[in-house]
């Protein structure tokens, strides 16, 4: 077995077994990439050398009987974690040559439980994205290609594209990634691999370059349930540094992952059977529910009135919280600036920020601007907000009857970098299902469960209660085992 | 769902003159070219007419969410008032792009 | 008779509200672990949160809010149990995030109102409309530099009170006396050191004119006056512009102007120009600021004693309604003359501490927190005069060794021998010297020049050296020269 072929789980326990160090298996992965990331451009920076120092540590510590959860286990880190003494872009010009001082609370979190990072992944700019193609570092492939024409490049899905194409792709064990609107999960599905965006609240945000601060939420991606579960653990956890950060105790996932879905209510919005949905999301849809009730679920109709509404509603909170966030890129302090000679202070502010973010971003910094501006309050971000309680209230009523909803997790499998790249509002609509989990704060999964007639990989989606990952990762875990997807990308390191 | 079609009807009942797509431009401190404008103009003007069905939704009485927690009731930490950061001008000034001594620089401000 | 300024056209009234914002004394920033105190090199009190680094998060310092909560009730007002911090969005070099985190919608405390006293010793009532917590911004120098400015964020992030007044101020002498007093009860609360000059205190000071019987005309903001003179000198002198503009036919433009200290006249802020739409939305870093009313209650119950309680204290205690209010201006002062007074005749300590010992920090430009005497020497030296040990002038001229030595009042009386005279013989003998010296003046005064009297009471004290006790000098005199 070529070692990036191995599961997180499986390369733990090859390494608790001795059959591989955390340097052979660093090694292979560098390997990949030196291959493969010239193509993908999953990674914007490869931290090669401090890699194979991390990963001899982390073996010396092995041999003197320190053993962490995720010991020597290689990751990629989306390049919205701030990593101390590592570049970090966001995937934008104007923090082209930003190296941060600091390490974000969920990064130091899997350093302390002995990870090897492999590097920096690229993610769409600002995490503002559902296809990776807005990285000042360039696009992201899709390590999957259509089977009939197998010559039309991809998108891996975003903003966690590089995440997501690198865990594909054998590039990583596992990766970070964030999640505003679907940032983990349409990527996770978009490269048939399975991603968690946790509860509001179970991962500090502490060190991650902020887009919406009520949105964002990290989690991770990789090749498994079991292995999401995993690295959740790790990276989760309370933090003071974080106000918005749960102070609550982080339970044992992976061992969730086995309790099954016997007696559980499974929850089927009705609003998500959308008009002109493809036949094939829909079938998988139904299958999905049938796995869960050949495993002992029941499966319920429930009702989000509300949820046709958080597409727009998304639309206003995030680029409002994104202007504001966005303000602190203005070229005094870290980062790029612009000037002209004689440019004065605000020259200055709007040259660089002009050159400095690319064109989704300033469009989006617009939007926020106008929303908030005097007069529009009101009719837009209340508006929004109130909405938003709406969905949220929603999902309570729909908890009291259900333990969990399953829904699709995009509305398509990937599509070609050139498409749907003009027209904003039709990229936006890759979110309709998953975005609804982050304007109500809760936890979401996207699981690998089936082919599209292209050969394409489709997921499927499971909504839980705040701060019940338990039960979500449970019915992951069923989804899964029945789906049995064994399908492989392409291009993949070791193929 | 708002699908492409409509959104462009909406365009047509409410959109932004360029004035004041200039005017966000310069609020938001993002130098537009002429052309850029036009462009601006007709992309957030397709997206703020798709974002206009909100205005349907009956939200009298309804109590905004107050940020992302999915606990209604979340009030914030107190921090102890304890020293504990501080006294690390140079990695401050590390990133700067006109470090001068221990200061940013910047084109002179007239007040 | 209510202030007017006289233009060409008559009388008009001035319609004054403050926005005075105050430094929290507390260790460290609002929203981050970095130290407050002033004056230390640039940018050496910075966090990355103050730095406004990408991925960095507010916190809310406890003691900032308590402060706030103790400030509020001692200016009578609301203590709002939820409140929230908003974003006040816009750019500036020295405002790190883009944005300033405040409190806009729902400020931690609510409508209050304060007492000011005026010259003429009458009292007026200052409604506060709300006092908010938010963060104080960097500081850019413009004088380093030919053509830059220079960015300092050690003041980044400090906490500061907004205090917001009703505009029920109207005149000059009102604004000073407004601002004094909310700087006296901070200062009392210990929630402010109202260092002006160090920029612990400055405010905004909205000013509009009127005719007697109008509404309200457009309003100016001066920003950033930072001493309570220069407060009553930006009134009047934006008042007096505005009356200009008015009297000329013109109108008078809503906007934000600087107070020019050397030329006392105030003008238009360029770079202020197009801030006014600040987009202001909830801060979603942080969730509400919910107060538990046990915690405030306890807040209240150890709030120190305010100025006008202890003034109330004073005038039963029998000072006049000057020296209580003198006494009671600085906390300091009042703790200084308590320990004087304490178990002492409460006037004498009051006549001495504002006669002789302010006179003394006047002229040795000490402060009352620094003495030259302390409050238990000057105690220990009105006991000597009570006990008839020194008569006024030698308790003058202990004093002024006091201020010399730094001793202690018996100390000196023992070393100089300064100990008053009272034994009637020993000043007889010095009386029947005098008038024997003298054998012409006392023909005289015998003769009727009864004004000759203080004559020999001078000369009596001189030969004794002051140490006579007055009253017994006066006494054998007049009884000697009835002869």
């Amino acid at each position: 077995m070529h070692p990036t072929d191995f599961t997180l789980r499986g390369a733990i326990d090859a390494l608790n077994e001795g059959t591989i160090s955390s340097v052979e298996l660093t090694n292979a992965h560098l390997d990949g990439i030196a291959k493969l990331n010239p193509r993908l451009n999953a990674y914007i920076t490869v931290t090669a050398e401090k890699a194979l120092a991390a990963a001899k540590a982390s073996d010396e510590r092995r041999r003197q009987g320190t053993v962490g959860a995720l010991e020597g286990i290689p990751l990629a880190i989306k390049d919205l974690f701030c990593t101390a003494g590592t570049r970090t872009t966001a995937g934008s010009r104007i923090l082209d040559s930003f190296v941060p001082p600091y390490e974000s609370t969920v990064s130091q979190n899997l350093l302390d439980d002995g990870a090897v990072f492999l590097g920096k992944a690229n993610l769409d700019e600002f995490a503002m994205g559902s296809s990776n193609t807005t990285s000042a570092s360039g696009p992201v492939e899709n390590p999957w290609s259509r089977a009939n024409d197998p010559d039309t490049r991809l998108v891996p899905g975003g903003s966690s594209g590089g995440s997501a194409a690198a865990v594909a792709a054998r590039l990583a064990l596992g990766a970070t990634a964030t999640d505003t609107g679907g940032s983990i999960r349409q990527p996770a599905a978009f490269c048939g691999i399975a991603g968690i965006k946790p509860t509001y609240g179970r991962c500090s945000r502490f060190g991650i370059v902020a887009f919406a601060s009520s949105l964002d939420q990290a989690g991770p991606v990789a090749r498994t349930v079991e292995d999401c579960a995993i690295l959740l653990k790790s990276m989760a956890g309370f933090d003071p540094r974080d106000s918005t950060s749960a102070d609550m105790p982080v339970p044992d996932f992976a061992k969730a992952c086995e309790r099954g879905v016997k007696g559980l209510r499974i929850g089927v919005p009705k609003e998500y059977r959308l008009d002109g949905m493809a036949p094939e999301i829909v079938a998988l849809w139904e299958q999905g529910l049938a796995w869960l009730r050949d495993a002992g679920a029941e499966t319920v109709e429930v009702s989000l009135p509300h949820a046709k509404y958080a597409l727009p509603t998304y639309y206003i909170v995030a680029p409002a919280e994104a202007s504001s966030n966005l303000a602190r890129y203005d070229g005094v302090r870290f980062g790029m600036r612009v000037t002209e000679p004689g440019s004065d202070l605000r020259d200055l502010y709007e040259r660089t920020r002009a050159a400095g973010f690319g064109a989704e971003v300033r469009r989006r910094i617009m939007i926020g601007t106008y929303v908030l501006s005097a007069g529009y309050y009101d009719a837009y971000y209340l508006k929004a907000q109130k909405v938003r309680a709406l969905i949220r209230r929603d999902f309570e009523q729909a908890y009291e009857k259900v333990d969990a909803i399953l829904t699709p997790a995009t509305p398509s499998a990937a599509f070609g970098m050139d498409e749907k790249q003009d027209d904003p509002v039709a990229m936006y609509l890759n979110d309709i299902f998953t975005v609804t989990a982050n304007l109500a704060g809760l936890p979401g999964l996207a699981v690998p469960a089936g082919l599209d007639g292209q050969g394409l990989p489709l997921g499927l989606q499971v909504i839980g209660r705040a701060f019940d990952e338990e039960t979500v990762f449970a019915v992951g875990r069923t989804l899964e085992r029945a789906a049995n997807f064994t399908a492989l990308p392409g291009l993949r390191a070791g193929a | 769902m708002g699908k492409p079609r409509q959104i462009k009807d909406f365009l047509k009942k409410m959109s932004l003159d360029t004035a004041t797509i200039r005017r966000i431009a310069s609020l938001a401190r993002i130098r537009l070219d002429e052309s850029e404008v036009q462009q601006a103009q007709a992309e957030i003007n397709g997206i703020l007419g798709w974002i206009e069905q909100l205005q349907e939704v009956e939200t009298e009485g309804v109590e905004p969410m107050a940020g992302g927690s999915p606990v209604a009731q979340a009030r914030a930490r107190l921090r102890p008032d304890v020293v504990t950061d501080g006294g690390q001008a140079d990695a401050i000034l590390a990133n700067a792009p006109d470090r001068q001594g221990e200061y940013f620089g910047v084109p002179k401000v007239v007040e | 008779m209510s202030y007017t300024i006289e233009g060409r056209t008559g009388p008009w009234e001035l319609v004054i509200g403050l926005e005075i914002h105050a430094q929290v004394i507390s260790q460290a920033k609002l929203f981050s672990g970095a130290a407050t105190a002033f004056g230390a090199e640039p940018n050496s009190q910075v966090s990355f949160i103050d730095a406004g680094f990408p991925g960095m998060l507010p916190v809310i310092n406890q003691e900032c809010v308590a402060q706030a909560v103790r400030t509020g009730l001692g200016l009578n007002a609301q203590v709002n149990l939820w409140s929230r911090f908003d974003r006040k969005n816009y750019f500036y070099a020295d405002l790190p995030q883009g944005y300033q985190i405040s409190q806009f919608a729902h400020p931690i405390i609510g409508e209050g109102a304060v007492e000011i006293t005026l010259g003429d010793g009458t009292t007026k009532t200052i409604g506060i409309t709300r006092l908010h917590l938010e963060q104080d911004a960097g500081k850019s120098l413009h004088d380093q530099h030919a053509t830059k400015s220079f960015i300092d964020l050690n003041r980044s992030g400090v906490a500061l009170m907004e205090i917001v007044s009703e505009p029920d101020m109207r005149s000059p002498e009102e604004a000073g006396a407004y601002l004094t007093k909310i700087r006296q009860i901070l200062r009392y609360l210990g929630t402010c050191d109202g260092n002006m000059d160090e920029g612990s205190m400055r405010a905004d000071v909205n000013v509009s004119v009127r005719k007697a019987g109008e509404g309200f005309r457009t309003r100016c903001e001066v920003k950033n006056v930072n001493s309570i003179r220069f407060v009553m000198q930006a009134v009047e002198a934006e008042a007096r512009r505005q009356i200009e503009v008015w009297e000329s036919g013109e109108e008078v433009f809503q906007e934000t102007r600087l107070f020019d200290t050397a030329r006392g006249v105030t003008r238009s802020m360029r770079s202020k120009e197009d801030a006014h739409d600040y987009r202001y939305f909830p801060e979603p870093d942080l969730p509400p600021l919910v107060l538990d009313s046990d915690w405030v209650a306890a807040l209240k119950a150890a709030l120190p004693e305010l100025p006008d309680a202890r003034r109330a204290r004073y005038t039963a205690m029998g000072l006049t309604a000057y020296d209580a209010h003198v006494l009671t201006l600085e906390k300091e002062t009042a703790v200084f003359f308590e320990t004087v007074a304490k178990g002492r005749d409460a006037k004498l300590a009051a006549n001495w501490v504002t006669g002789d010992f302010f006179a003394a920090l006047n002229r040795l430009k000490r402060d009352v927190s620094d003495p030259p005497v302390t409050a238990e020497n000057l105690g220990a030296l009105l006991d000597l005069i009570s006990d008839k040990t020194l008569s006024g002038s030698l308790a003058k001229q202990v004093f002024e060794a006091m201020l010399e030595t730094g001793k202690a009042p018996g100390e000196i009386v023992e070393e100089r021998g300064l100990k008053q005279v009272t034994d009637t013989g020993a000043i007889e003998a010095v009386v029947a010297q005098v008038m024997a010296a003298n054998a012409d003046k006392v023909a005289e005064y015998r003769s009727g020049k009864e004004k000759l009297f203080g004559f020999f009471v001078g000369q009596t004290m001189k030969a004794m050296q002051g140490k006579g006790n007055p009253a017994l000098v006066n006494e054998v005199v007049k009884t000697a020269l009835a002869g």
